[in-house]
């Protein structure tokens, strides 16, 4: 701190150094100034907006006028409960949530324990890179590589054809397989912070006392890494759970985020489907209960 | 080296395929001579590279998205610096709340926050347009710039901060010359990956666009069209060159990948 630049800085008096100095003698109000805007767009204008969803979800729209009228009723949930389409689309996309999550929790294992405990500092540095990097990479296009790979004439098919196979096509499995793809690496990096964390001496203990590499893997490292699995599982299931884009392109069924859009656009129901969008919600919160249990929070 | 150490290396470098091979593919596609998008690719061009540029429709969402991402940046850059400012330099009731808040956007299926803004932008009369996108985009790039900045903020001491008060400067000095230096790359990284968050969006975009067409939006709407498929896959390779540069700037400048991972980190302060 040797240059300040004192010329730059003078002591000023006014009005703003009044400010400045009440500012300064009221933490308070200086706390509300910062929180003001934030507050404004974030709880009011956002919760706002997720207070209007849920109070829709209570309404209907008149069969006629196409129109919402404004009168509560649990109508839309009662369809959700009792027509059978609906019960099977919320348990089809709540199974492939929960498949899509362990294969990617056993994808991550491998790569995350190789990238926290083995690799030198220089290599470790360039996988979290190399992981971190198609993570923001465009979503939509990665699904739309998989249109590609998984066409008819595409790279999958001519790959396996010398074997006499051929890939799932624009089936729920590839729809699996897309979504395993899509969330890897939200998968990896929190597996990864969670098993560095793990102290070398524990392990060492582990195999002086005995434990072979797999022993000491499945009574020491994994239930230590457990709560990162887990946390790492809250991005893999919810983005999961919500996502109406990937079945469109690259699958052939209705998932939850699916009937949604089209009660939104083209059935113009927005009261059916905001009620529809609280399941996953609903089933969010008791996801994340579960798993602040699990000691996921420390991980995040 | 034991079975072991074999077996996590093989699996290391087949994940890290799995990982880079769809986008290799998409790169060789923007490439692709023909005008079917069958593999092996028989021939390669860089003539749909100056088709794209020429069509209007792409140029058009180009510079919506672009326009859309610098908006939602800067309001992101203000409201996320405003937010970690309060609640890395202060303590007060509801402070935990705050963070929840900020990061509820990007916690929430997309589809959900999507349609919550639809709802209300149809609810209270507003008309679609760039404005309501951008709306959309920045309230789930504050967390991005907030993740960052506060990682920062609890890295360097507010005693630096009262040595400043100490010694006679006023509260914007102090911001000036004490703070913002301090913050400085981390709000360059955190406006970087917010910008490249904005960028490829499409989830929420689809309810707050109306008629309005970001790149992502051309994209989603183009797939059913043949005729277009060599044009996307130049759109489709150009999107992510835009979201990836950004993020590796953004990296080098905090030397924190953890920090910059803010979307892995959503539903985290770092």
């Amino acid at each position: 701190m040797t240059s300040v630049p004192y010329g730059d800085a003078p002591r000023r008096e006014g009005p703003g150094r009044r400010v400045s100095s009440f500012f300064f003698h009221h933490p308070r109000v200086r706390l509300g100034a910062l929180l003001a805007s934030p507050l404004a767009w974030l709880g009011v204008a956002y919760l706002g907006s997720l207070a209007v969803l849920f109070l829709t979800a209570v309404w209907s729209v008149d069969s006629f006028t196409g129109d919402i009228v404004h009168e509560f009723t649990f109508d839309n949930f009662r369809t959700l409960w009792e027509e059978d389409v609906y019960r099977r689309i919320t348990t089809r996309t709540v199974a492939l949530a929960a498949a899509v999550t362990v294969t990617d929790a056993l994808l991550a294992l491998p790569i995350a324990y190789y990238m926290a405990r083995i690799a030198s500092p220089r290599t470790k540095a360039i996988l979290v890179v190399a992981i971190l990097t198609p993570l923001w990479a465009s979503y939509l296009v990665k699904v739309y590589a998989w249109r590609i790979i998984l066409a008819g004439q595409g790279p999958l098919n001519w790959a396996l054809e010398p074997f006499g196979l051929t890939g799932p096509g624009y089936t729920t499995t590839g729809t699996w397989l897309v979504f395993t793809y899509l969330w890897l690496p939200f998968m990896i990096l929190p597996i990864y912070a969670g098993l560095e964390r793990i102290p070398n001496s524990l392990l060492e203990a582990s195999s002086d006392l005995g434990a072979k590499g797999l022993g000491t893997f499945r009574r020491v490292v994994f239930p230590l890494a457990f709560p990162a699995i887990v946390a790492g599982s809250i991005f893999t299931f919810s983005l999961t759970l919500g996502d109406y884009i990937t079945p469109q392109v690259v699958g052939n069924t209705n998932f939850i985020g699916n009937v949604v859009y089209t009660n939104v656009g083209v059935a113009n129901n927005l009261p059916f489907a905001a009620a529809f969008a609280t399941i996953p919600v609903l089933i969010m919160i008791v996801y994340l209960t579960l798993a602040k249990r699990a000691g996921a929070f420390e991980n995040l | 080296m034991t079975v072991g150490g074999i077996f996590l290396r093989l699996a290391t470098a087949a994940t890290l395929a799995f990982i880079y091979i769809p986008l290799f593919i998409i790169g060789l596609y923007a490439f692709n001579e023909s005008t079917t998008q069958g593999w092996p690719i028989s021939g390669f061009t860089t003539a749909w590279f100056g088709e794209a540029w020429r069509d209007e429709d792409v140029r058009a969402a180009l510079w919506l998205s672009v326009k859309c991402g610098l908006a939602a940046t800067a309001i992101a850059l203000v409201l996320g610096t405003l937010a970690s400012l309060a609640v890395a330099r202060h303590r007060f009731f509801g402070r935990e709340a705050i963070s929840f808040l900020v990061i509820l956007p990007i916690a929430l299926p997309g589809i959900v926050t999507g349609m919550a803004l639809n709802a209300s932008y149809v609810r209270f009369g507003i008309d679609f347009g760039l404005m309501t996108i951008v709306i959309g985009h920045a309230t789930f790039c504050i967390v991005v710039v907030y993740n960052n900045v506060i990682a920062r903020l609890r890295r360097s001491s507010a005693n630096l901060e009262e040595a400043s008060s100490d010694l006679g400067a006023d509260a914007w000095q102090t911001f000036r010359y004490v703070t913002f230096p301090q913050m400085r790359t981390a709000l360059l990284a955190g406006g970087l990956l917010a910008f490249a968050l904005s960028f490829d969006e499409v989830i929420v975009t689809t309810f707050t666009s109306g008629a309005e067409q970001t790149l992502p939006i051309w994209i989603f709407t183009n797939l059913a069209r043949p005729e277009q498929l060599p044009i996307i896959n130049v759109v489709a390779l150009a999107v992510i060159v835009l979201s990836v540069i950004p993020v590796w700037i953004a990296v080098r400048l905090t030397r924190e990948p953890t920090g910059a991972g803010g979307r892995a980190a959503a539903g985290a302060g770092h």
